[in-house]
C-alpha cells in the first residue's frame, strides 16, 4: 500500500493524529490482563500482515513528521547523537542494514544501488537521492549513524560488546524515555539501566543481558516496553524535562482521553556484522486514551493493568499522580468481560462494551 | 532451534598447504554473496560422517569484506574423533556442506591503540582476518607467530611478503622463541594482547601479562576444544524423560542431539557458554574440559558444559 | 580519620574500593586532601622506588609526609585543572602493566580515572580509595554544567541557575553524578535542602 504521510506536530500545537489505520496496528504492549517485568524477547522474523511486526524497519504515517521533529531536536541539541570513536565502524554496518532493510521492504519508497563501494540511496519520501563510498566519511554530510537515523523513525543505541558486557558507544536518542544519551554514554547495560526499580532484584537483566550477548546475524530479536505520555511529546528527553514536566499537571477528567498517551517501544536487537557491534533501535508509538478505547478488548485489558500495577512502577514511569484520574476515565470502558490472550485487538471476535 | 543460522555453501576449492593443513574454500549454492563479518569470527561446519553428525568450528581466515567466499585451515588431527580427518579425507571440490553464520567469540577491542598479536600453529587463523581488517582502516598492529619448523608454517610466507615490518616468525626447531616478558613490558598503554594457539601458549601469555601488571580486560584469548573421546557413559535427562547412551567418539552435546533432544549451542568448543546444563544429581566424577565455568563452578558438580565435558560414574542426571 | 561507609546505591554508583600494594615495574599515585593518608598506609620503600605521586593538598597538610617517603617523582599542585597536564604527559609515556592508584574525594578520583580511561586503562583495573570530603561534582543535566562540591540536595546549578536534586546515577566520562530539575512538574516548590546523606 502507499502510506499517506501526516503534516503534523510533536509540540507546541500538538497536532499528531493516528488515522483508523494507525490505531489498529498499534503495538499495545500487554498480551494478559496484568504487567510485571519479564525478558519478553522473541525473534524478530516478520509478523501479521500489516502489523508493526511485518517489516524489520517499520515506516507508517508519521515517518515525515518523526524526522522533521528530529532534526528540530538536534538542531538545538547536538549532543542527542553522538558516537565514541572506535563506533564508527558499527555505524557504518547500521548504514547498510536500514537501507538494505528499507529498500527491500519498501521498494516504492527507497531505493539502493551499490556498484562496489560506490552507493546511490534514495529516500523519495524525503527528497533524498546520495551517492557515496561505503566506509568513507568524507562521503557523506554526517557520520554513518547519524546520516542514516535521520531518515529512520525511533531511537536507535549502539553497543559495543566486550569482555561478556554491553557498551552504550554510540546513540541517536531524541524520542527517549526519559533518558539522556550524554550521560550515559559509556556505561555499560548494568549502570545504565540502574535507575529501573525492582528488575534487578528480579534478575531481569542479568538474563536479558545474558540473551542479547548471544544474539547472532542473521537472527535479530524484539520486545515491547511501555510508558505514559501526557501529549503526544517525543522528546520526553531529561534534557527538557524542566520545560515538559509541568504539561504532566495539566491534565483533567475533560481532556484525559485525548493527551494521555501510552507510549510504546518496540525494541529490536540485530548484531552488526563487521564489527560485531548490536543495535537496539527503540521505536515510539504513541496512542491516546480515546483512540485505544476504540478498541473494546484494549479498554478492558488496559484499566485492569494499570489499577493493578505496583506504585513503584508507576512513580518510575512518571504517571503515579495521575494515576487515579487515568482509573476514573478507564474503568467507564472495563465491563468485568474475559479478555482474549495476545496483544491483537481481536475486533472480530471480542464483543463491544456492554455498558 | 540452536545454533546460529545455517548457509547452505558448494567447496570450490581444496588447497593442501602443508603436510598437516588443509584449506577449504566455500560459495553459497545459490550465487548469492556471503554475510560479511568481523576479524575473529568462526562458523560452524557440519560434517555427515557415516550417520553421525559432526559440527566443529573453524576461524574464518578470509578477508571480512570479501562477500564471494569464506576460507577456513584445517589442521588433520590423526588422534581426534575424526572430525578434521573427515575434513582432509572425505570432502572434495563440488561437495555442498551446511555451514552456520558467523559468530565472534574473538573480537579486536576496537578501542585498542595497538594489537597486539601471538600466534602459535594453526592458532593464526583467526588472525589472517583481524590482520585484513585492521589493515583496511590503517590499524596499529603486530604479529609474533610461533611454528614448529618451516614446512609447517602455514601462511608464513604471505605474512612476511605482505606485512614484512609488522611479523615476527619463530620456529621451534630452530630454537627460536618468543621473548614474552621483553615484548610486553616495552607495549604503550593501550595495547590488547590475542593470543591464539595450544593451550600451554595460552595460559604462558595470560599468566605472563597478568603478572606483568596487564588488566585483565586486555588480554584476549581463544582456544577452541575439540571433544575428546572417553570412556562411554550413560545420562538421565530428566525434562525429555530420557535415557541416553554417550558413545566413546561422541560428545554429550552430540549425544542428545542424537536423540532428538533440543539443547543450545553456538561454539562447541567449551567457550561460549551457550550449552551450560544443570545438574540434578549424580554419583561419579566429572571430567571438565571446558573454559566457561570457574574452578569453583567445576568443583560445585552443579554444572557441566555438554559439549566438551564428560562424566565417568554410576548415574548422571540433567536438567534437559 | 574515619571512612565514611557510603550507603548502598544503584548499580551506576561507583563503588570505591581500598588501595592495596600491587607488583609491577612502575607506580602512578594520584591523591587529594585526605587521600594522602591512604598512600602512607601501603607506601612502603620498595613501592615508593618506582612510584610517582601526584598530590593536590586543596588546604589539608599532608605534603611533606609524601615527600618524606621518597617516591621516584613528587609533585605537588596547586589545584587538579592545574595538574591536569602533568598528568596526561606521564600517561602519554607510560606503558603497559603501569599501577594507577587514585585516592582522595570522588570528584579527584573520577577526573583521574577519565584520564587513565582515555589513555587506554580500562576502570576495573584501576585501584581507588575514597578519603576526606563525600561533596559531590555534579552535571546539570539541562544545561550541562558541572557544580564542584555538592554538600546539599537540592542545589542550586552554578551555570543555569535551576534547582536540582542529586542523583546517584553516575557517569564516569563526566565524572561528575546527575542532577536533575526538582521543580519542574510544581513550579517554585523546592524542599528544604539538606545534606546528601542525611
Amino acid at each position: 500500500m502507499t502510506i499517506q504521510f501526516n503534516d503534523e506536530t510533536f509540540r507546541d500545537d500538538y497536532s499528531f493524529r493516528n488515522s483508523e489505520w494507525a490505531i489498529k496496528r498499534f503495538p499495545f504492549p500487554f498480551h494478559e490482563d496484568s504487567y510485571m517485568y519479564s525478558v519478553n524477547m522473541e525473534q524478530h522474523r516478520g509478523g501479521p500482515a500489516g502489523s508493526v511486526y511485518e517489516k524489520r524497519f517499520d515506516v507508517d504515517e508519521h515517518y515525515l513528521a518523526e524526522m522533521k521533529d528530529r532534526a528540530l531536536v538536534l538542531d538545538q541539541d547536538p549532543l542527542r547523537c553522538q558516537s565514541l570513536p572506535h563506533m564508527t565502524l558499527a555505524g557504518w554496518d547500521l548504514l547498510e542494514l536500514i537501507m538494505e532493510c528499507k529498500s527491500e521492504d519498501y521498494p516504492d519508497l527507497f531505493e539502493l544501488h551499490r556498484n562496489g563501494n560506490t552507493w546511490r540511496w534514495v529516500n523519495k519520501p524525503m527528497g533524498i537521492d546520495d551517492t557515496f563510498t561505503f566506509l568513507d566519511e568524507t562521503t557523506l554530510p554526517y557520520g554513518p549513524m547519524e546520516y542514516i537515523t535521520r531518515q529512520a523513525q525511533g531511537d536507535f543505541a549502539v553497543l559495543d560488546q566486550r569482555d561478556d558486557m554491553l557498551w552504550m558507544d554510540a546513540g541517536m536518542i531524541t524520542t527517549q524515555a526519559d533518558w539522556s544519551l550524554d550521560f550515559d554514554i559509556g556505561m555499560n547495560f548494568f549502570e545504565w539501566h540502574a535507575p529501573v526499580p525492582l528488575a534487578h532484584e528480579k534478575g531481569i537483566f542479568i538474563r536479558a543481558l545474558k540473551f542479547l550477548l548471544n544474539i547472532q546475524q542473521g537472527a535479530p530479536a524484539r520486545r515491547l516496553n511501555w510508558t505514559m505520555t501526557v501529549n503526544p511529546l517525543l522528546d520526553t528527553s531529561p534534557e527538557n524535562y524542566h520545560k515538559w514536566g509541568i504539561q504532566k499537571t495539566e491534565l483533567s477528567p475533560e481532556n484525559i482521553g485525548h493527551k494521555q498517551h501510552l507510549r510504546v517501544e518496540l525494541q529490536t536487537f540485530y548484531r552488526l556484522p563487521r564489527s560485531n557491534a548490536l543495535v537496539f533501535p527503540i521505536r515510539c508509538y504513541l496512542c491516546n486514551f480515546q483512540d485505544m478505547m476504540t478498541m473494546p478488548k484494549w479498554g478492558r485489558r488496559l484499566h485492569r493493568v494499570i489499577r493493578d500495577l505496583p506504585d513503584e512502577l508507576a512513580t518510575y514511569k512518571g504517571f503515579i499522580d495521575n494515576k487515579p484520574m487515568m482509573l476514573d476515565y478507564l474503568s467507564q470502558f472495563d465491563d468485568g468481560q474475559p479478555t482474549s490472550p495476545g496483544i491483537w485487538p481481536d475486533q472480530e471476535t471480542e464483543p463491544p462494551l456492554q455498558k | 532451534m540452536s545454533g546460529a543460522e545455517k548457509i547452505k555453501v558448494k567447496v570450490t576449492e581444496i588447497t593442501p598447504i602443508n603436510e598437516l593443513v588443509t584449506r577449504f574454500r566455500f560459495t553459497q549454492i545459490n550465487g548469492e554473496l556471503l554475510p560479511t563479518f568481523s576479524g575473529g569470527a568462526h562458523t560452524v561446519v557440519e560434517m555427515d560422517d557415516g550417520g553421525i553428525t559432526r559440527l566443529n568450528p573453524y576461524s574464518l581466515m578470509s578477508d571480512p569484506y570479501d562477500q564471494s567466499s569464506y576460507t577456513i585451515s584445517v589442521r588433520r588431527d590423526d588422534e581426534g574423533r575424526g572430525g578434521s580427518l573427515f575434513m582432509h579425507n572425505n570432502v572434495t571440490v563440488g561437495d555442498e556442506m551446511t555451514i552456520s553464520y558467523p559468530v565472534n567469540l574473538f573480537s579486536l577491542d576496537l578501542r585498542a591503540d595497538k594489537h597486539l598479536f601471538i600466534a602459535g600453529g594453526i592458532g593464526i587463523t583467526p588472525f589472517l582476518a583481524q590482520i585484513k581488517q585492521l589493515e583496511r582502516f590503517n590499524g596499529n598492529w603486530e604479529l609474533h607467530y610461533a611454528c614448529r619448523s618451516e614446512a609447517l608454517g602455514s601462511y608464513v610466507n604471505v605474512l612476511t611478503d605482505r606485512h614484512p615490518n609488522e611479523t615476527h616468525i619463530y620456529y621451534d626447531d630452530q630454537s627460536q622463541a618468543i621473548n614474552l616478558v621483553n615484548l610486553l613490558d616495552g607495549q604503550p598503554l593501550g595495547t590488547h594482547v590475542y593470543v591464539c594457539g595450544p593451550k600451554g601458549m595460552i595460559n604462558w601469555v595470560r599468566k605472563t601479562a597478568e603478572d606483568a601488571g596487564w588488566p585483565r580486560d586486555n588480554i584476549h584469548y581463544e582456544e577452541f576444544l575439540a571433544p575428546q573421546p572417553g570412556k562411554p557413559f550413560e545420562v538421565k535427562l530428566a525434562t525429555s524423560n530420557k535415557v541416553i547412551q554417550v558413545g566413546e567418539h561422541e560428545s554429550l552435546l552430540e549425544a542428545m542431539e542424537r536423540e532428538g533432544v533440543d539443547a543450545p549451542y553456538l561454539c562447541r568448543g567449551g567457550a561460549c557458554g551457550q550449552c551450560e546444563t544443570h545438574v540434578i544429581g549424580y554419583d561419579g566424577q566429572f571430567i571438565h574440559r571446558d573454559h566457561w565455568l570457574d574452578d569453583d563452578e567445576h568443583a560445585s558438580g552443579e554444572k557441566i558444559m555438554p559439549c566438551v565435558s564428560r562424566f565417568e560414574g554410576k548415574t548422571l542426571v540433567l536438567d534437559r | 580519620m574515619a571512612k565514611f561507609e557510603f550507603p548502598p546505591s544503584i548499580l551506576s554508583r561507583p563503588v570505591w574500593g581500598r588501595l592495596e600494594a600491587r607488583s609491577g615495574k612502575s607506580h602512578l599515585m594520584i591523591a587529594d586532601a585526605e587521600g594522602a593518608e591512604a598512600i602512607l598506609d601501603i607506601a612502603t620503600p620498595e613501592l615508593m622506588e618506582n612510584t610517582h605521586i601526584i598530590y593536590i593538598p586543596k588546604g589539608a597538610n599532608h605534603a611533606d609526609k609524601l615527600r618524606a617517603l621518597a617516591p621516584a617523582q613528587f609533585y605537588e599542585g596547586p589545584s587538579y585543572d592545574a595538574s591536569v597536564q602533568r598528568i596526561r604527559r606521564v600517561l602519554s609515556g607510560a606503558h603497559m602493566g603501569l599501577q594507577v592508584y587514585l585516592t582522595g574525594t570522588e570528584s579527584l578520583m573520577g577526573q583521574a580515572m577519565r584520564e587513565t580511561s582515555t589513555a587506554g586503562i580500562p576502570h576495573s583495573a584501576v585501584q581507588t580509595e575514597h578519603r576526606g570530603s563525600v561533596a559531590r561534582r555534579m552535571q546539570c543535566v539541562h544545561c550541562k554544567g558541572i557544580t564542584e562540591d555538592v554538600e546539599l540536595d537540592p542545589f542550586v546549578c552554578s551555570h543555569c541557575g535551576l534547582n536540582l536534586f542529586v542523583r546517584d546515577h553516575y557517569s564516569r566520562r563526566h565524572a561528575a553524578y546527575q542532577g536533575v530539575c526538582v521543580d519542574a512538574e510544581d513550579h517554585g516548590n523546592i524542599p528544604e535542602p539538606k545534606g546528601i546523606y542525611e
